[in-house]
């Protein structure tokens, strides 16, 4: 699979889309779910937490490991998705259709500066190395 | 530069994922490590345990030697092809390994030892051999491979693709092994699951390996093999034992024996040092996984989980722990997970065996 084109990534293998409103949805890419495995756990942040960009929000646990994913931006989380509470697996079957939680970011410039499909690929390939 | 076994292409062609494992370049999955579990579990399955090392001690007093080298009892097996379970300890008591050692005949007695274990085991053999017993010859078997099979449907599937071997085999209890000629044929393992590990010339595994795929058994990767051994019960080299702690200590009290007059390196430490912490289950109670080496609090003082994971079959997570001998089976314990201390209960293992879940 690779990575959808319309999405921006970080380097911590974060993916990031932006909404009509502004707001942001944050998952984790195909090569982070590939690399961890299948997933157990999912642990999601507080709705209305301020945070700061790089800082860890989530915490997403394999059979084989546990790992944590950061916030791409400095913003609030506005929602998470509880139905991966349940279903962590969703994450192995579909990473970029379950999310795991929205921001609003405080701002917008930040989101732009994001990598896009191609940089990161660009990261992905260098970690194989 | 990673060592490889065998059937290193044969991983790769299968389109399995590799990682360093003690230095070993090892399929950890094949896709599914939950999948490649419950397949074990139900089924049956297949596992490269070529980095494993088997270890032929041979010679006039092999029995009398391993009775003074191992903390389990040598004498407790008498009929060809048996085998059993013992630590082989440091005269403080510190384990260096856990090994399994076949019965053959009184001048030739079977030995596997663990992969990373292996090069020290052999050392402190020939070290141990050459004081007590320099008629002995310890050699370490790099001829052969190694490949085991788990399952309920495992030990028909060897007789499907090894048929020479049935005669010898199908009467073999649990914990014992045939000779067969070219094949090796033990009914032991290290999943809770019925099965066969069997050990062949490294220029025969790679067919072997792919007659069994034909006959439909699926590659296993190590990554289910960690869970389903720990599911099982069973400890683990380097994570629930090492030289640093005592086999008391480690849950392997079961095979030591103190009683009998036998002497044996490392039982004079034991006797002086009685242990004040003991190794049992944990179920989790909350939402989360545990894992090796996090702090667990009990009301009778910390504890440290040795290995933890997901219980595929439990479908909860589940550990085994260095806790202080007073903790009772059924206590409610505490375990921190990064700044968080979430509860568990304190459980008799083996979690599942034979496929079915024992919480």
């Amino acid at each position: 699979m690779s990575n959808p084109a319309d999405l921006k990534y970080t380097e911590s293998h974060e993916w990031v889309r932006t909404e009509a409103d502004g707001s942001i949805t944050i998952g984790i890419t195909q090569h982070a779910q590939e690399l961890l495995g299948d997933m157990v756990f999912v642990e999601t942040p507080a709705v209305g937490r301020k945070v700061k960009a790089k800082e860890e929000v989530a915490v997403v646990e394999s059979v084989k490991a546990a790992a944590d994913v950061y916030a791409p931006v400095s913003g609030e989380v506005t929602a998470v998705n509880s139905e991966l509470d349940s279903a962590p697996e969703a994450i192995n079957a579909d990473p970029y259709g379950a999310w795991m939680f929205k921001m609003k970011p405080d701002n917008a410039a930040d989101v732009a500066a994001l990598l896009d499909a191609t940089a990161y690929q660009a990261v992905v390939d260098s970690e194989a190395h | 530069m990673l060592k490889k076994t065998p059937l290193n292409a044969a991983h790769r062609a299968m389109g399995a994922k590799m990682v360093d494992f003690g230095g070993w370049d090892m399929p950890v999955n094949y896709g599914s490590q939950i999948d490649e579990h419950h397949q074990v579990r139900n089924d049956v399955g297949m596992f490269d345990v070529c980095h494993m090392r088997v270890v032929d001690a041979k010679g006039d007093g092999v029995r009398a030697f391993l009775r003074y080298l191992l903390a389990n009892n040598a004498d407790k097996i008498t009929i060809p092809g048996k085998a059993l379970y013992s630590a082989m300890l440091r005269p403080n008591g510190g384990v260096i390994d856990d090994l399994i050692i076949y019965f053959m005949s009184e001048q030739w007695f079977r030995i596997v030892v663990n992969a990373g274990t292996a090069d020290k085991d052999i050392a402190w053999m020939k070290e141990q051999a050459a004081t007590h017993a320099p008629s002995l010859t310890i050699t370490s078997r790099d001829d052969l491979a190694m490949v085991a099979i788990q399952g309920p449907n495992a030990r028909a599937k060897v007789w499907q693709v090894l048929p020479q071997t049935k005669a010898a085999t199908e009467k073999l209890v649990n914990f014992q092994a045939a000779d067969c000629g070219e094949y090796f044929v033990a009914r032991t393992g290290y999943t809770g699951e019925d099965g066969f590990e069997v050990m062949l010339p490294k220029e025969k595994v790679e067919e072997f390996w792919y007659a069994l795929n034909k006959a439909g058994v699926p590659p296993i990767g190590l990554g289910a093999r960690d869970t389903l051994r720990l599911e099982a019960g069973m400890n683990l080299y380097g994570q629930d034992m090492d030289e640093s702690v005592g086999p008391l200590e480690s849950g392997l009290g079961w095979t030591v024996d103190l009683k009998s007059e036998r002497d044996f390196i490392g039982k004079a430490a034991l006797l002086a040092n009685p242990p004040s912490k003991q190794l049992v289950g944990l179920v989790l109670l909350d939402r989360g996984v545990l894992r090796g080496h996090q702090k667990v609090f009990t009301a009778q003082g910390e504890g440290e989980i040795t290995s933890g994971s997901f219980s595929p079959t439990l479908e909860r997570s589940i550990a085994l722990a260095r806790v202080p001998n007073s903790v009772k089976i059924g206590d409610t314990v505490q375990v921190e997970i990064r700044d968080k201390k979430l509860n568990a209960q304190v459980v008799k293992y083996p979690f599942a065996r034979n496929g079915k879940g024992l919480i």
